[in-house]
Parts: structure tokens; sequence; C-alpha cells
């Protein structure tokens, strides 16, 4: 099991893992033009190049709510948007998640998971349980990814779905491929 | 229970809505909806009949989507109080087309008249400001509703947030369509932009 830190990017690039890289290029294929997120150091590498991108529009959010319904209107300007979160702002989304039945619009979600492999704050294991439960009971089809050499082809299916055919869909980055997070030495 | 002094809420959208031009209308769920429809049925009106707390985030979305298009929320204060954070994410972003328009009539008129944190204590003006939106006002009359409606045709000044008390009556609710599908598709083909 590999370890993250509270400020990710300390990480020397030769060690940075590859599969955010694999993300940000599918998001590129993909013409995804609103990155919506609420911070997670298991994000914090694409939301990096997001942010360094001409092509991209990364956009803070105070509540992850915010971001399905920002999607949403992106998509009637014209525009694509994939929202990043982590597996806890889910419970936050749950009303707004509405919005993918009633517009039908393109929605895709990239969620890195806590509360599970090696988990160590207790407070992150309940949503983190439920997450994907959570999202298949307001229609969100989800896929996961475990392992980084995975990531491409379960990131490459999930837009493909989402962008294609307007099949709402999540990906759970799974806590083994991001590292338990490491609170104490 | 009516109040003097308060403006009629159907006079104050359709005078926002008098010379609109190409802008894009949305409507929080309830009341501003039925006066967006009550000024006339267009296709570039996004009407809400849920999502309550999203109107601002959408019309974001589509504000950062067409910055060349005047984008206009039109919504309630109960909308606004549940999606007050969103002020922040736009006071962050500046998009300079985008306008909110908060209708206060300081109730929530769709469930029964309850009294909203505006009728007492909330500022939303206050609140607007103080998340980065520098042209937050409070508007009370006909002739600043007139002139504003102007300035939300200036794609280079926004963001712009302005809130208007107005008269708490029920009126007779004049109804969207309720298909979020056809409201939406409906845009985009206006947009130049057509089905998957």
């Amino acid at each position: 099991m590999r370890a993250r830190t509270e400020t990710a990017p300390e990480i020397a690039p030769e060690t940075a893992p590859s599969w955010p890289e694999d993300i940000f290029t599918i998001l590129q294929r993909f013409d995804v033009r609103q990155v919506p997120y609420v911070p997670d150091a298991g994000h914090s590498q694409l939301i990096d190049r997001v942010l360094g991108a001409s092509s991209m529009r990364g956009i803070p959010l105070t509540t992850e709510e915010e971001g399905v319904a920002l999607l949403a209107g992106a998509w009637a300007g014209g525009q694509r948007g994939v929202l990043l979160m982590q597996s806890s702002g889910v419970g936050n989304c749950v009303n707004m998640l509405s919005l993918t039945q009633i517009f039908r619009f393109p929605f895709l979600t990239l969620v890195t998971m806590r509360g599970e492999w090696g988990e160590f704050n207790p407070w992150q294991v309940p949503m983190g349980s439920n997450t994907q439960g959570v999202f298949e009971l307001c229609g969100i089809k989800v896929l996961r990814a475990s392992h980084p050499e995975e990531v491409r082809e379960v990131v490459e299916a999930a837009a493909g779905q989402a962008y294609n055919a307007c099949t709402p869909t999540a990906v759970l980055l799974s806590q083994r491929l991001i590292g338990a997070k490491v609170f104490t030495k | 229970m009516s109040k003097a002094n308060l403006l009629d809420r159907r006079a104050v959208v359709a005078s926002l809505l008098a010379e609109r031009k190409e802008t894009i209308v949305v409507g929080g769920l309830g009341a501003s909806t039925y006066d967006i429809a009550a000024a006339g049925d267009h296709d570039r009106n996004f009407y809400l009949w849920g999502a309550m707390g999203g109107a601002v985030m959408i019309g974001l979305g589509i504000a950062l989507a067409q910055p060349r298009l005047p984008v206009v929320v039109i919504t309630g204060d109960g909308d606004m109080l549940m999606g007050m954070g969103s002020l922040a994410t736009v006071g962050l972003q500046k998009p300079k087309n985008l306008t909110i328009v908060v209708l206060d009539n300081e109730v929530y008129g769709e469930t029964g008249g309850q009294a909203s944190h505006t009728a007492v204590s909330a500022d939303l003006v206050g609140v607007a400001r103080a998340c980065g939106i520098a042209d937050s006002r409070a508007i009370a009359t006909m002739a600043e509703i007139e002139a504003y409606a102007q300035g939300v045709q200036d794609v280079a000044s926004g963001p712009r947030f302005a809130s208007i008390k107005i008269d708490s009556a029920n009126l007779e609710r004049v109804l969207s369509s309720r298909d979020g599908q056809f409201t939406v598709t409906r845009i985009r083909g206006a947009l130049g932009f057509g089905p998957i």
C-alpha cells in the first residue's frame, strides 16, 4: 500500500504516478472544457494540469452539488465538463443528481475514494462505504479503477458512454490506487 | 399578505426582459419560473421546476460556455439562500456576462408563505458583495429596473447581483414546460448545437 501526504504534490516528478496524466489526456481528447472540483489530495495532480491548460477551466466549488448544476448549464451552453470530487462529496450531490435524468446531459464525475483500503479516519467510512450505492440509487452508472494500469481504459470507457451516449457515469478511483492518507508517521 | 411600496414581480420581470435580444434567462424553481413564463415563452428560457439552490450555478455554466451572450438568472430568496455558496463561486470566476437577480418576497411562497431569513436578518446584497461581486445592489423602483435591464446587455462589466424587494402576494401560476430535455434541447438548438 502506498501512502500519500496531506499536501500531495510533494511527489518528485520521476515518482509521480502516470494515471492522472492518462486521465488528463482523455479529458482533452473528449474536448472537456469545464472542470468543477472540490479539492482532494488524490486529484491534486490532475487539478494542477487542468488549471494549467488553456482549453480547460478549473472551477473551485464551495460544495459538490454546485458542480452538477454547473455541468447542466455548460451542456445547455454547448460545452462538456467533468466533476472532480472525493467520496464524501457524493452525498452532498444527491438531489442535484436529479438533473442527470431531467436533462439527460452527458454527466461524468471522477471520484477519489476514502473510507476503504486501510482508512485511518473513521469519519470517512460511512459515506465511503455507501458511495457506489448512492450513485446507483440516483441512476448513475458506476465504474471503478483500483490499479494504475487500468485507469486509462476505465476512464476512456466512462467518458465514451457519458459523452457519446449521455449515460451519466461515475468513476471511483479506489483508495488502493491512490494510497491511504497517512496521519501519523 | 401585501405591503405598500413593494414592486410587482410580474412587472419587474416583464421590464427586465422587454428588450432581452439574445439573452439566455434561467428561472429559479417556483414563482420565478412562472414570472419568466408570464413575460413570454422563449427558446432561450431555462425553466427550473426543482434543483433548489442550483439556479445560479446553471447560469454560471451557461455564462462560461457562452461568454459573448448575456445570461440572467432570475430567482427567489429561498433558492438563493440554499445556494449561497454559489455566490462565492461566481465571485471567484467573475463571468462578465452573468447577472443574478433575486426577487425577494421574504417568504417561501410556494409552500405556504413561511418567513425566509431575508425577512429578518440575511442581507443577500451584502453576501454577494462580500463574495467578490462588486456590482451588488438593491433595487427599489421600476425606473431603476429599466436602467438595469440595459446594463444587463453589457457582457463586459459583470458579474452583477441585484436584490429586488417584491410584493409577496401569490399570483396566478403561469406554467412553463416542465420537460427538462425539451428546454435544454431548445436552448442548445437556439445556440446552434444539435442533439447527440
